[in-house]
């Protein structure tokens, strides 16, 4: 149990609850109560019922024969855009409005990049009856627009943010200020395994049902339980928390996460938190961030909104800097190229998101014999705009 | 010292930070702007800021620093008392630097007995959980969680922020507090017109007499 966090929120030297002092009770509360909470048979009962009938899993894990000959080795896709809503954002606003309904919380906040996590919130709160407030930043609004347009139709306020880069970093800023003015029947449902503790280590839990299915399946389809490598993309990093959270201690499995390029690590419209980042703390936790040398945050840039974010989970900076797993980057450029052969070699759109995880194929040596699973983390619905307009159809 | 995240803040001090770093503020700015302060001012000086510029500068270098000019303490809203603590209360104390906690009207007595022995200097007494400037009136204060903690017995003085925007919000604190903190109105009182020396004047006068 390398990996996993220790009892004061740690990852190796990331992570804690760097919070303010208003913030302590709703934080000290979770922290106390969410292992007690999730651990419990009813909780795991209506978890694991609605993760099946209402999510739809089991995701399969789809072999992708002709993906598989374009490369020359086997590969696997871990179907998460086939859930309900269109990713893996599920698994986690799932988990958490029920710990929010055993806190007795009745207004929950949210925030959200691409709006993938703004509508499985929305979807929770709709499926419970909770008020939902999600924050968005003012640019992803207008970039996302079905995902805001379903947000509202679920019944969610949604709040464009105009500070900063008007991006996902802001409305987490915006989020976090909404739970410190509202300390007593709030919950906030982060959509990522960053923030304080215990919210890396819970977020990492409610998806890790996404490996938990990948070792069955995969011993169901190769023999093994075991596959060469993962490859998950990051930008918070839940999804790709979620795939490697069982295999972190089978070292003989290659983990391989990759980050947003944006426009290239050496220029400076990049997401790639780990390629040019240093240790700093934000959004109350201590992680890889891009800051310049006053120690401010500098605006990320990425096509995809899901990871336009400047820090990484605490547990990713741990698996970067212990080298446990490895950490890519794609360009927006190489991801619309990856959107464009999955779509055409396997009848697959994916996400802006999940492209990323498909981009790095070009950018690692595979044996014929390789099982490489990606982690579909999302569906291409959202994007279809960004592609039309790319592409030109 | 200005952050380009400060998510306890309010619109005003967001707002006047990204000006502030627009106008190339830093930590290295700011010290050399502070070297020769104690010529002139003797009243107790603290720092206001978040921790992670402080943690680029390096924080036993930062304590350094301040402990050279002769500044006395920190508020650090994201550095709180656990993680201060482990890490980072021997630096300070070497460098007789106070690193100022707050208390919220939802912070558990216990809580509050706690962070009072580790506290030096003041306790920051927030009147009521809110981000910075939100503009609560005098009327929302809870005078039951200020009574509360006034019989508490605290070893340290407490100071009220938050919402303390004019002469009434300001003597209403200082009822039950051994002083206020201003930050919002006081960073939006400049005025293009007058010099700044003669509006922070005005707007301690304002503060001080009543309308």
């Amino acid at each position: 149990m390398k990996y996993q966090v220790n009892e004061k929120g740690y990852y190796g030297e990331f992570g804690g609850a760097w919070i303010p002092e208003m913030m302590f009770t709703n934080v000290d509360e979770l922290k106390r109560r969410y292992l007690e909470i999730i651990e419990s048979d009813s909780f795991r009962k209506e978890f694991d019922q609605l993760l099946k009938d209402y999510v739809g899993r089991p995701s399969p894990l789809y072999y992708a024969s002709r993906l598989s000959e374009h490369y020359g080795s086997k590969i696997y896709l871990k179907r998460e855009d086939l859930n309900h809503t269109g990713s893996h954002k599920l698994n986690n606003t799932i988990g958490q409005i029920l710990l929010a309904q055993q806190l007795g919380k009745t207004r929950i906040i949210a925030e959200t990049g691409a709006g993938q996590h703004g509508v499985a919130t929305a979807t929770v709160c709709a499926l419970k009856g909770i008020k939902c407030i999600v924050y968005m930043g003012a640019l992803d609004v207008s970039r996302q627009a079905p995902n805001v347009k379903k947000m509202k139709m679920l019944g969610a306020e949604v709040i464009p943010v105009h500070s900063g880069n008007k991006t996902l970093k802001d409305a987490t800023n915006e989020a976090m200020r909404d739970w410190i003015n509202n300390p007593e029947d709030t919950h906030y449902i982060i959509g990522s395994v960053v923030g304080p503790h215990p919210y890396p280590d819970m977020v990492a839990r409610f998806q890790s049902v996404i490996s938990a299915e990948m070792k069955k399946q995969l011993l169901e389809q190769t023999g093994s339980e075991f596959p060469t490598r993962i490859l998950a993309c990051v930008g918070g990093g839940s999804n790709a928390a979620g795939a490697f959270y069982h295999y972190l201690d089978d070292e003989q499995v290659e983990l391989i996460g990759v980050e947003a390029a944006g426009k290239g690590i050496a220029t400076d419209e990049t997401a790639a938190t780990l390629a040019v980042g240093s240790p700093g703390v934000l959004h109350s936790s201590r992680t890889m961030l891009m800051q310049n040398n006053d120690g401010q945050i500098t605006e990320p840039y990425s096509i995809s909104a899901g990871l336009d974010y400047p820090g990484i989970g605490p547990l990713h900076a741990h698996l970067f800097k212990t080298g446990r797993a490895k950490f890519l980057a794609a360009t927006d450029e190489e991801v619309l190229k990856a959107v464009l052969l999955l779509t055409q070699k396997e009848g697959i759109i994916p996400a802006l998101e999940s492209a990323h995880a498909l981009a790095a194929l070009d950018k690692i040596k595979m044996n014929p014999d390789d099982v490489n699973v990606i982690n579909l983390s999302g569906s291409g619905n959202k994007d279809m705009e960004t592609y039309l307009n790319y592409f030109g159809y | 010292m200005p952050f380009s995240d400060p998510t306890a803040d309010g619109p005003t001090i967001q707002r006047t930070s990204e000006i502030a770093l627009k106008n190339g503020m830093s930590i290295k700015v700011l010290f050399d702007q502070l070297k020769t302060i104690r010529e002139s001012v003797s009243i107790p000086l603290v720092l206001m800021g978040y921790l992670n510029p402080v943690y680029q500068y390096g924080v036993e270098k930062f304590c350094q620093k301040c402990n050279e000019i002769g500044i006395d303490g920190t508020i650090l809203p994201d550095l709180p008392l656990d993680e201060f603590e482990a890490e980072y209360k021997t630096i300070f104390e070497q460098n007789n630097l106070h690193n100022i906690l707050l208390i919220t009207p939802q912070t558990s007595e216990a809580r509050i007995r706690q962070i009072d022995a580790v506290s030096k200097g003041f306790i920051y007494m927030v009147s009521s959980s809110s981000t910075t400037g939100a503009g609560k009136k005098v009327e929302d204060f809870h005078a039951d969680y200020f009574e509360r903690i006034q019989h508490m017995n605290l070893k340290n003085p407490r100071l009220i922020g938050f919402g303390i925007s004019d002469n009434a919000t300001f003597t209403n604190a200082c009822k039950y507090a051994s002083g206020a903190i201003i930050g919002s109105a006081f960073v939006s009182s400049f005025s293009e017109e007058l010099e700044i020396a003669d509006s922070v004047a005005q707007f301690v006068k304002n503060m001080l007499i009543p309308n």
